[in-house]
């Protein structure tokens, strides 16, 4: 792998920048690998390049139906963060957190992590009164959180409209200032490249079709490309999770629905920060290019079309008028959908299943991203040792079973 | 944006409508013998069916009155509106999953994915 430099782009820069190298190969399928991963979106090549680098597991296929970073990976917001209620969730969004602030320079990839502060608004009293509790619950996990009044609100994005007057007023609003956004197509490629680099085959093009089970003990999956046989298969297909289970006979308490985002047409610099709010529904930022960067919740019902109906698409406009009415005239570029895998608690599932040497990492709905590299971490090792770590065994398919649900309907909300 | 037709009211837009979930999930008779596994079944366990998935509705700016509706999960096509207490067949057609069914070639599958239409958050 020639890495990233200043020296490097400087000697390109003599050849008209013609003659980089490729950043990973396209590989024809293997007869057999010690894991399969079903799914190129961040959070497979993530598991694919830490069962590489801190297992050597390296005999490794990451399969793909489309190509690689196009799922809900390429698909969303971007939002980072790891202010979560819970314990359990607040440990692991957090170790995350820890990995993005040294991602960059552990890919050789600049994945263009910016931590430019989120901030999440609270606009009744029981907003309020949860917010702060959430604030008080992650300084007691060692997570920076501090709660803002209205007026600091005001101070910290001062585009936001905190009338009193207005249908749903500003009452203050959570921060945190490591939280932030990440350029997503760089955290795939950087991944892939990474796990390419030390063995691991990206087949793109190819959709897993059956999973082949022998003695309750999965021994590969069937392809659009051929059987390919696997010591052990691990999912991470994120809104097409319970089709894959359904070829082992898996039930899982997940449902797929559409959401939605959209950008405007580049702008000049307003917004520095990430605002979110779950009452009125709209989440934004600005990208480096000058778009605002919106989204919404999930469309109502189970979809698998990746498009969204567009009344929820003028509600989250609606939202984002009355939060900020100096867009009033801008106008949006285009709109696009993903397929979300929704879990009853708002909380992922990464663990083992049923089936021996089978393993999934679902759930994660409308807030995975921020999760990518701590889940890749996490997963690798579920599958390298054959055991959860510490930091997901709280995420296993059997609390749903014992009732050792982990509740993040508040700090998840609508959105991220 | 769906078209719904209301059994009632006919065919209005889906925002005259809220979603209620997956359909002909039966509370349970005895209650008192389920194990938990058999209430996770019950309580969160979901078919989440790509191809025709039975769901109801109900038209909660309307006649308020609950249905069942067969939808194409992927095209979004609805095949059947029907009342509850009913759950009439389906077309043969409409109930292959489509999932499992499709066994494209190679070569077919590439062509088909190729020339993608990038789609890019920013
Ligand atoms: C509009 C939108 C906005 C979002 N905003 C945020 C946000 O701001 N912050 C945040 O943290 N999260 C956000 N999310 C959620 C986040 O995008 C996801 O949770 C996360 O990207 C999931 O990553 P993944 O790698 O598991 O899934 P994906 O990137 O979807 O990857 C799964 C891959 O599996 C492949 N696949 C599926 N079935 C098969 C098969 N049978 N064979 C082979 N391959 C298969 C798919 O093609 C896909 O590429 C958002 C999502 C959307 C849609
Ligand atoms: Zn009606």
């Amino acid at each position: 792998m020639s890495r990233f430099s200043i020296f490097s782009l400087a000697r390109n820069a003599m050849s008209w920048h013609q003659n980089w190298p490729r950043q990973w190969r396209s590989p024809d399928p293997k007869p057999e690998y010690d894991v399969v991963i079903i799914g190129a979106g961040g959070h497979g090549l993530a598991t694919a390049y830490y069962l590489a680098k801190e297992h050597g597991i390296t005999n490794v296929a990451v399969i793909e139906k489309g190509w690689l970073g196009g799922g809900n990976t390429g698909r969303n917001t971007t939002i980072v963060r790891s202010n979560y209620l819970w314990d359990e969730s607040g440990l692991f969004y957090e170790n995350a957190m820890k990995l993005w602030e040294n991602l960059s320079q552990e890919l050789n990839y600049n994945v263009m992590f910016s931590q430019r502060g989120v901030m999440n608004l609270a606009h009744n009293l029981g907003d309020v009164r949860e917010s702060i509790r959430r604030v008080n619950a992650n300084n007691l996990n060692g997570i920076d959180a501090e709660w803002l009044n209205a007026e600091q609100v005001k101070e910290f994005c001062p585009i936001i409209n905190i009338s009193k007057d207005s249908r749903y007023p500003v009452m203050g609003a959570t921060l945190q200032r490591r939280g932030g956004t990440a350029r997503h197509d760089a955290v795939a490629w950087g991944y892939a490249r990474g796990a390419d680099d030390m063995g691991v085959d990206v087949i793109q093009n190819c959709e897993v079709q059956g999973l082949m089970i022998g003695n309750g003990t999965v021994k590969g999956v069937r392809t659009s490309l051929g059987d390919i046989k696997a010591k052990k298969v691990a999912m991470a297909c994120a809104g097409h999770t319970s089709v894959v289970a359904d070829m082992a006979g898996i039930r899982l308490p997940i449902e797929s629905h559409p959401l939605q985002a959209l950008v405007s047409e580049p702008m000049k610099p307003v917004i520095d920060c990430v605002v979110m709010s779950n009452a009125v529904h709209v989440y934004v930022s600005q990208s480096d290019k000058g778009e605002l960067v919106m989204g919404a919740g999930i469309d109502a019902y189970v979809g698998y079309s990746q498009r969204g109906s567009l009344h929820v698409i003028e509600d989250q406009l609606a939202s984002a008028m009355e939060l900020f009415p100096l867009f009033s005239r801008t106008r949006m570029m285009r709109s696009w959908g993903g397929i979300v895998d929704t879990c009853p608690d708002a909380s992922p599932i990464v663990g083992k299943t049923p089936v021996k040497n089978l393993y999934v990492n679902a759930g994660w709905g409308t807030g995975g991203f921020k999760a990518t590299p701590g889940a890749g971490w996490c997963y690798a090792h579920t599958i390298a040792k054959d055991e959860p770590h510490d930091l997901n065994a709280p995420f296993s398919i059997d609390r749903f079973i014992t009732g050792a649900l982990v509740d993040e309907h508040g700090a998840a909300g609508v959105a991220h | 944006m769906l078209y719904i037709k209301c059994p009632w009211c006919g065919e209005r837009d889906e925002t005259e409508y809220h979603y209620g979930g997956e359909a002909h999930i039966v509370r349970p008779e005895n209650p008192d013998e389920l194990t938990d596994a058999e209430w996770a079944e019950y309580v969160f366990m979901r078919t989440n069916t790509k191809g025709v998935h039975r769901e109801r509705w109900v038209h909660s700016d309307g006649c308020r009155r609950w249905f069942n509706v067969a939808r194409n999960t992927v095209t979004n096509e609805i095949v059947s509106v029907y009342k509850t207490g009913e759950k009439p067949d389906l077309p043969e057609a409409a109930t292959t999953k489509p999932a499992q069914v499709k066994k494209a070639p190679a070569k077919k599958a590439v062509a088909k994915k190729a020339p993608a239409k990038k789609k890019e958050g920013a």
